[in-house]
């Protein structure tokens, strides 16, 4: 105690040499000499090498013509155009496959996760087995696999498979009818938009009022028919255009309608099956989490299964689901750049002809990292906000 | 009846429906109409699909052929399998050679396995894995040239270390061994250094050179899976200490380090180890693609398992960290002999799981042009007699890979059950 009255503020007279903080500092010192001496080594050759070899630096190739092809676009997209825009083409692949995979292996997983757990042996087992071989198995496996089934098992343009006489099934993909392009187009998709924000707004609306006054209000069947019959009425002011653009079979392909392709669908069924596995485990875990009282108490209560589930156990496992998730949604999107080995054209492979074709390697893979750092950020910090929202409220 | 001495109360057996083969059926399977209805819905679609499975895998298949051709119109063709399986184990290894990747494989697996044997978790493993691993490159490369300056380092690595683990624990000869090893390595080093000492190396040469470019499939697969895994685990260890540290600047570098290479896909490692690593090294050194590609793997495996290693120093409490002070033991110490080894003993089940998720990683490689085993089952599928049946191959290859991954994932359960059973109540 005396001690610490005389002056606990003052630290005790050492050597300079056997001084904590002075150690520190100089330990601290040297690592970081010893990395920026490695960098600069690296960094020196580097300069050295691409001087020697005469491979420009700097990112002015990216608005000079890229010259490749890219063979699913959401944009339109010709060789002609820069690197730039090849190199967006590419983000734009890796995130419609990254979004839909997550969407959709978010919604198998977990239904095979709660199939786990039902109390019938059969289906219990099917989902676990699922659940072992598709986990154990390299994902690239399975990319190759699906790819290769859909090209080799299915005909060929001329011998297409027609699902009644609109669809068209080959190995050029799935091919179907899309309206031709018009004008009222625009003003339904913002129908639409509008429709879905109505239907959120309605939803906090009638879960105050249920909270209040205890009267229930049919959500569900509101919420459809603000989502869909915004649209449609705007799409029946506009004239109702009904014309369609159909695939038609010329030459050795079809022309007209859309096509979903092989490599775009082998890659996303790969992707979903793969870690709907995963995620699977995840929500099987976080249900076994909770305790056992809450299923009870959901029975107690007169809950059937399915309405216990989803009000009582669900809610609760997401507290334990969410953070294992998140990095699961992260590994769709990085591993949405295998893309590249059954020739689907993501931001990796787009990437990966621009480093052959111009050879400045170092810009390209600071361009892939760059772009998968911050679509990863994005999602973490997405998952962060939706955890905390999700977190139980103590008073 | 309610009021008769226990005696002669009659013993009525269960009801016969809810005992048995039958109560097991209506308990698991037919508890409700629903559930029957599902569990016929789901053994008819069961039935239907091995039924057609059977079918193309057994009754129609083929078994051997001269070649593709005669397996047209039939079901699965696994004569295509008899053909080429030791293309797809061990690539374009010399053909006449390729008992030696077998017995490397034999030797690697023998090795993973006694490693799992918990009675084997103490000095032996030391012996074990460096008997095996010297075995398993002696048997690929067939020929090993250790430079003498090699010999020397190793010297004074390993009595540097023994030097600084067993300074609080062992007697006074122990360490004037170590110290008379590390001092043997440094006078070695400065002797060969200064050119006193000749340019000798030792050669063990027993069979014929192999370069790494011609090693492929199962062996390939398993060596950057677990040479990547043990060259990351130490360097793992120390971004997990750094990351936990209390130094700004240490603490800085590791979370900049790990959250750069958690956040982009290995594959991105991968292009860089084959593009940039070669503008990287000094003009006219060159590094073999085989070895870029382990770079790049430790590189990437580091990372995780500083994650999975932080979080093992994580769960243990403080009182460990301030009774190994009030011991006055400094930080080196305090973290080699009462932190470290809880740690690491709480993560061990996480880290089979990342082996088990680099052992399919490592099929990354085949984007740089490695003959990793998914690799060769590829170019299996290449030869123009047999063009036209991925299916075969590729089903092989996954069982391959399914026998090596589930019984590993089998053996974590099993561990993690196993080590908890002390605090198990």
């Amino acid at each position: 105690m005396a001690v610490e009255t005389a002056g606990s503020a003052i630290r005790p007279k050492v050597a300079p040499w056997n001084d904590p903080v002075i150690r520190g500092w100089a330990f601290q010192i040297v690592i970081v000499g010893l990395v920026g001496l490695l960098a600069w080594f690296l960094v020196s050759n580097t300069m050295e090498n691409l001087a020697r070899q005469k491979i420009a630096s700097g990112y002015d190739y990216l608005s000079h013509e890229a010259g490749f092809e890219i063979g699913d676009s959401m944009i339109p997209y010709s060789p002609a155009n820069t690197y730039a825009r090849a190199i967006l083409v590419g983000v734009l692949n890796t995130l419609k496959v990254a979004i839909l995979g997550v969407i959709l292996s978010t919604i198998l997983g977990t239904l095979i996760g709660i199939g786990r757990l039902s109390p019938n042996w059969l289906l219990a087992k099917i989902c676990e087995w699922y659940v072992e071989v598709f986990r154990n198995v390299p994902l690239l496996l399975w990319l190759f696999l699906f790819y290769k089934i859909i090209s080799e098992a299915f005909p060929g343009p001329r011998q297409a498979i027609n699902i009644m006489g609109a669809l068209f099934l080959s190995n050029r993909g799935l091919y179907f009818p899309v309206p031709v392009q018009d004008p009222i187009h625009p003003w339904m998709g913002l129908a639409l938009v509008i429709g879905i924000a109505a239907a959120i707004v309605m939803k906090r609306w009638a879960r105050r009022r249920q909270e209040t006054t205890g009267l229930p209000f049919p959500t569900i069947k509101a919420a459809v028919a603000l989502v869909i019959g915004l649209p449609l009425i705007v799409w029946l002011l506009g004239g109702a255009p009904h014309h369609m653009s159909w695939p038609e079979l010329k030459g050795f392909n079809f022309r007209g309608g859309t096509v979903i392709q092989p490599e775009f669908t082998a890659l996303l069924f790969g992707l979903v099956i793969y870690t709907s596995a995963f995620i699977a485990e995840i929500v099987r875990s976080g249900i076994l989490a909770l305790n056992k009282g809450q299923s009870e108490a959901a029975a107690a209560l007169g809950l059937s299964r399915g309405q216990s589930m989803r009000l009582v156990l669900l809610p609760q496992a997401l507290r334990v689901i969410v953070p294992p998730m998140t990095s699961q949604y992260l590994n769709i999107t990085k591993n949405s750049s295998l893309a590249i080995a059954i020739g689907y054209p993501d931001l990796v492979a787009a990437v990966n002809v621009t480093i052959n074709q111009t050879g400045q390697a170092i810009e390209n893979v600071l361009i892939i990292m760059a772009a998968f750092l911050t679509v990863s950020l994005g999602i973490s910090a997405f998952m962060n906000w939706y955890n905390r929202r999700i977190a139980l409220t103590e008073r | 009846m309610t009021d008769l001495p226990a005696g002669e109360r009659q013993q009525l057996p269960p009801p016969a429906a809810d005992t048995g083969a039958m109560g097991w059926l209506r308990r698991n399977l037919f508890s409700s109409w629903g559930n029957g209805i599902t569990t016929v819905v789901l053994l008819a679609a069961i039935l239907w699909l091995l039924a057609w499975f059977v079918d193309w895998a057994v009754v129609n298949a083929v078994w051997t052929a001269p070649s593709g051709q005669a397996c047209r119109g039939h079901g699965a063709c696994w004569a295509l399998i008899h053909e080429k399986y030791r293309f797809i184990f061990f690539g374009t290894f010399p053909y006449e050679q390729q008992w030696r990747p077998l017995l490397a494989v034999i030797v690697m697996v023998t090795m993973l396995g006694t490693s799992a044997d918990r009675r084997m978790w103490n000095r032996r493993l030391i012996w074990i894995w460096g008997i095996g691993s010297f075995l398993t490159f002696l048997l690929m490369f067939g020929q090993i040239n250790i430079p003498l300056g090699l010999i020397l380092f190793v010297a004074l690595a390993v009595g540097g270390l023994g030097m600084l683990l067993r300074s609080a624990v062992a007697a006074a000869p122990e360490i004037a061994g170590w110290r008379t090893l590390a001092a043997i390595g440094a006078i070695g080093i400065v002797l060969r250094l200064v050119g006193v000492l000749p340019p000798w190396s030792l050669a063990i040469a027993p069979f014929s050179y192999v370069e790494t470019g011609l090693w492929g499939g199962l062996p390939v697969t398993l060596i950057l899976a677990t040479y990547g895994l043990v060259f990351a685990f130490p360097y793992g260890i120390l971004l997990a200490l750094g990351r936990r540290s209390n130094l700004p600047l240490i603490k800085g570098l590791c979370i900049g380090f790990i959250e750069l290479i958690r956040g982009v896909p290995l594959i991105s490692l991968l292009i860089m180890a084959s593009v940039m690593l070669p503008l990287f090294l000094p003009t006219g050194m060159t590094i073999d693609k085989f070895l870029r590609a382990l770079i790049a793997v430790i590189l990437f495996a580091g990372a995780y398992i500083a994650e999975i290693i932080r979080g093992g120093l994580q769960s243990l409490p403080k009182g460990q960290f301030e009774a190994a002070d009030a011991m006055g033991f400094n930080y080196f110490q305090r973290t080699t002999l009462i932190i470290l080894p809880q740690a690491l003993r709480v993560v061990i089940p996480p880290l089979i799981n990342t082996f088990i998720g680099f052992f399919k990683d490592t099929s990354l490689v085949l984007i740089i042009g490695i003959f990793d085993f998914l690799n060769a089952a590829n170019q299996a599928l290449v030869d123009p007699n047999w063009a036209g049946f991925p299916s075969e191959v590729y089903l092989f290859a996954a069982f391959v890979y399914f026998c090596f991954c589930f019984s590993m994932s089998r053996y974590s359960k099993y561990l993690e059950v196993e080590l908890n059973k002390g605090t198990r109540r």
